[in-house]
């Protein structure tokens, strides 16, 4: 466990910002069994966000990094995107580099950690928007998926490229109109989650962030498979509000009403998978 | 990284004896093989204690990323696998790097510029990737010669750039490039050129120390940037200095953060002048007024061309850049003092070398600065040729050379 760094160095603890202590004293660390329940108690490892106010993918941020089972041995990698500009605030080692090249270097990150800790359980975890994973960045997420890269992808899906100003993406369902589909989109919305089971995910799920304690289950299956087996993909709608004119006191009533109909949860897990899941549960980690 | 260590002497995780850089290169005793260019980063990457490469096949340097791949196997290499594209590779190598691990991979023209956006990252996120350029033409028309234009869309990516003229060179280039790219103050990426085919796939002498000792492994906790290993407390900003807000202090921070990276550059100055002996070499008359400047095989050409000028009774020199960032200013300056011509002989048809040397010698030298002879899309450049170019801009009569 290496969640000693987060200790305050005792000759500057009286510079430290109130937060970073927080971190040392309050936060969940060295404990596989935190999860959503902690929110209320415990200190959060994201400090705040740089999101529009309500944003549902505020909601993805802190159920996701609540659920981690292993922070203190966590790497984020991130993309370009409203989300990018939350990762200065989470407290864990993350990487933003490029549009799209998330799955790459989150392969070399996993692989290197993995060559260089042989011993050591060190979890590595993508979080990045649609257009980065099904558009933009499309060959790197699959080729992740083909190469069999043992790290958890987990997709921010908001129909749409926020971040630009609310352009259609592969994401985007049939007929809308966005910026760049002024006649409505041409085309279906790309079935992510099959593309991921085709490419050799072990474990896909597409599910809505409306309730945070599946969000916990469906992220430490995702990260516990990942681990031992291979590759995994968890679809995530964290509709925009913005782009879609809802109130910031909308987001969970528009991603309930999704629950119902496209994103609609949704589970699959290879034998190996659900053998890993089985075990968790037996131990009492899921 | 894990060494075994017995009294004083330690080993890497394959097993060689580890020794000083300057041990290395220039004490241990050589032995003369006869290789190609590819197979020499072989060799070097053997003696380099290398964590990881990625690789993707294009001419003229597949050979190369294909003996790479032959170390992992050996267990020379800790990391090695084929990524899905050149702009993939350099992803997955930056995850490598920034993950601790001592890094080198290799491409050519239309590879360059497919991973294009990488390589400014590489430097921004300050990891010291080493790449090998094996130089070749970029589309359109389609071309697998030998052509160096590429090398002009890399000089402002924040990479350090060096320029190797034949097997030799490169071999002792890429063991030196570790150590200068790896130095806690530099610590940026490291571009090394060789020209494709003619130095890539040609056999020639080279001068190798043994193979089982090698460099000191990468210590990846002297970056002058957190690790992502989570072994060390993580930075606010991380690997990106976070600067997407509108304000000023943003507007700063990545200002000041470009300049640090070019002041890194900078900074390798010593360091390379040291473990490459000296930023340019000079061959031929060293009061001469003809004087070339020139990297790689258009410095030995040009080497070939003074000889042949020394017969027709002409002095000239060749002043040949090992390194193009950072650019040996003081040393060209002092090495051109009495040239009255100056020749910039180049494979590409834009003359960014032209260009550079413009740049540097503007109000510092007298000469009259000419970009000839310049060859491209596979063209080979004959030492008479250059030869002719030189009596024709003498006004000299042009007798026995074609
Ligand atoms: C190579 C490149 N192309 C385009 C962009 C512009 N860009 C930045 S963020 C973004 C949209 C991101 O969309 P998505 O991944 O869906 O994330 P969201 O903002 O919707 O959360 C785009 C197109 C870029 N930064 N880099
Ligand atoms: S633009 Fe949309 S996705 Fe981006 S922060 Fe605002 S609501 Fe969220
Ligand atoms: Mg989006």
């Amino acid at each position: 466990m290496s969640y000693k760094i987060y200790q305050v160095n005792e000759a500057l603890r009286e510079f430290v910002p109130r937060e970073v202590i927080d971190l040392e004293e309050r936060a969940t660390w060295g404990n596989p069994k935190r999860g959503v329940m902690d929110l209320p108690y415990a200190k959060e490892l994201i400090e705040e966000h740089s999101l529009c106010a309500g944003c549902p993918e505020s909601m993805a941020f802190r159920y996701i990094l609540a659920s981690l089972p292993n922070p203190e041995d966590t790497i984020i990698v991130n993309s370009t995107g409203c989300t990018s500009l939350v990762f200065p605030h989470i407290a864990l080692h993350t990487v933003h580099s490029l549009f799209g090249n998330q799955n790459a270097v989150a392969s070399g990150i996993k692989r290197v950690l993995e060559w260089r800790f042989p011993e050591k359980v060190k979890d590595v975890v993508v979080l990045a928007g649609d257009g980065a994973i099904v558009d933009i960045g499309l060959d790197c997420t699959l080729h992740s998926f083909f190469r069999q890269e043992k790290i958890t992808t987990i997709c921010f899906d908001n129909e749409v490229y926020a971040n630009t100003g609310g352009q259609e993406s592969g994401s985007t369902v049939k007929g809308h109109v966005f910026k760049m589909a002024p006649k409505g989109k041409q085309y279906e919305k790309v079935p992510m989650w099959q593309l991921a089971i085709d490419a050799g995910c072990h474990y896909v799920a597409r599910l809505t962030v409306s309730s945070p304690k599946r969000v916990e289950q469906v992220v430490k299956k995702a990260i516990y498979v990942a681990r031992e087996v291979g590759p995994t993909y968890i679809h995530l709608y964290t509709p925009c509000i913005l782009e879609i004119g809802l109130n910031s006191d909308d987001g969970l009533e528009e991603a309930r009403a999704r629950d119902k109909e496209r994103f609609a949860f949704f589970e699959y897990a290879t034998p190996e998978a659900q053998e890993v899941i089985n075990r968790k549960k037996e131990e009492g980690l899921l | 990284m894990a060494q075994v260590s017995t009294e004083k002497v330690i080993y890497n995780r394959a097993g060689q004896r580890v020794v000083s850089p300057d041990y290395l290169l220039f004490e241990a005793p050589r032995t003369k093989h006869f290789m190609t260019g590819s197979e020499v980063v072989k060799e070097a990457v053997k003696r380099s204690s290398v964590d990881a490469s990625v690789s993707y096949p294009i001419t003229p340097q597949s050979e190369a990323a294909h003996l790479i791949g032959e170390l992992w196997v050996e267990g020379y290499v800790g990391v090695y696998f084929r990524g899905e594209s050149e702009f993939g590779v350099m992803s997955e190598l930056a995850g490598c790097a920034m993950a601790g691990a001592r890094c080198i991979t290799t491409t050519s023209g239309p590879g360059t510029l497919r991973a294009m956006e990488n390589f400014p990252m590489w430097a921004g996120t300050r990891i010291p990737i080493q790449l090998v350029l094996m130089a070749r033409g970029i589309n359109s028309p389609l071309s697998i010669q030998p052509d160096n234009l590429e090398v002009s869309f890399l000089l402002d990516t924040g990479c350090m750039i060096w320029y190797a003229e034949n097997a030799q060179d490169l071999f002792d280039m890429i063991i030196a490039g570790f150590v200068v790219a790896e130095k806690p103050e530099v610590h940026v990426p490291l571009i090394t050129v060789v020209d494709g085919f003619f130095v890539s796939h040609t056999r020639e002498a080279v001068m190798l120390p043994p193979d089982d000792i090698a460099l000191p492994p990468y210590d990846p906790y002297k970056a002058p940037m957190p690790v992502i290993d989570a072994e060390v407390p993580p930075g606010r900003f991380l690997r990106d200095p976070f600067v997407m807000k509108s304000n000023y202090i943003s507007y700063a921070t990545h200002a000041s953060w470009q300049f640090e990276v070019r002041a890194a550059i900078e900074r390798s100055r010593p360091y390379a002048r040291h473990y490459l002996r000296g930023l340019i070499e000079e061959f031929g008359d060293p009061e001469a007024e003809i004087v070339f400047v020139a990297c790689g095989t258009a410095a030995a050409q040009s080497k070939e061309a003074v000889r042949l000028l020394e017969d027709e009774g002409i002095k000239a020199k060749v002043v040949k850049l090992k390194t193009i960032r950072p650019f040996p200013v003081e040393e060209l300056i002092n090495a051109t003092k009495n040239a009255k011509t100056i020749f910039v002989p180049e494979f590409n048809v834009v003359g960014w070398l032209e260009r550079e040397v413009r740049r540097y010698l503007y109000k510092r030298s007298d000469a009259d600065i000419i970009g000839t002879p310049r060859v491209a899309g596979g063209m080979t450049m004959p030492p008479e040729v250059i030869v002719k170019e030189v009596l024709k801009i003498l006004g000299k009569e042009v007798k026995h050379v074609i």
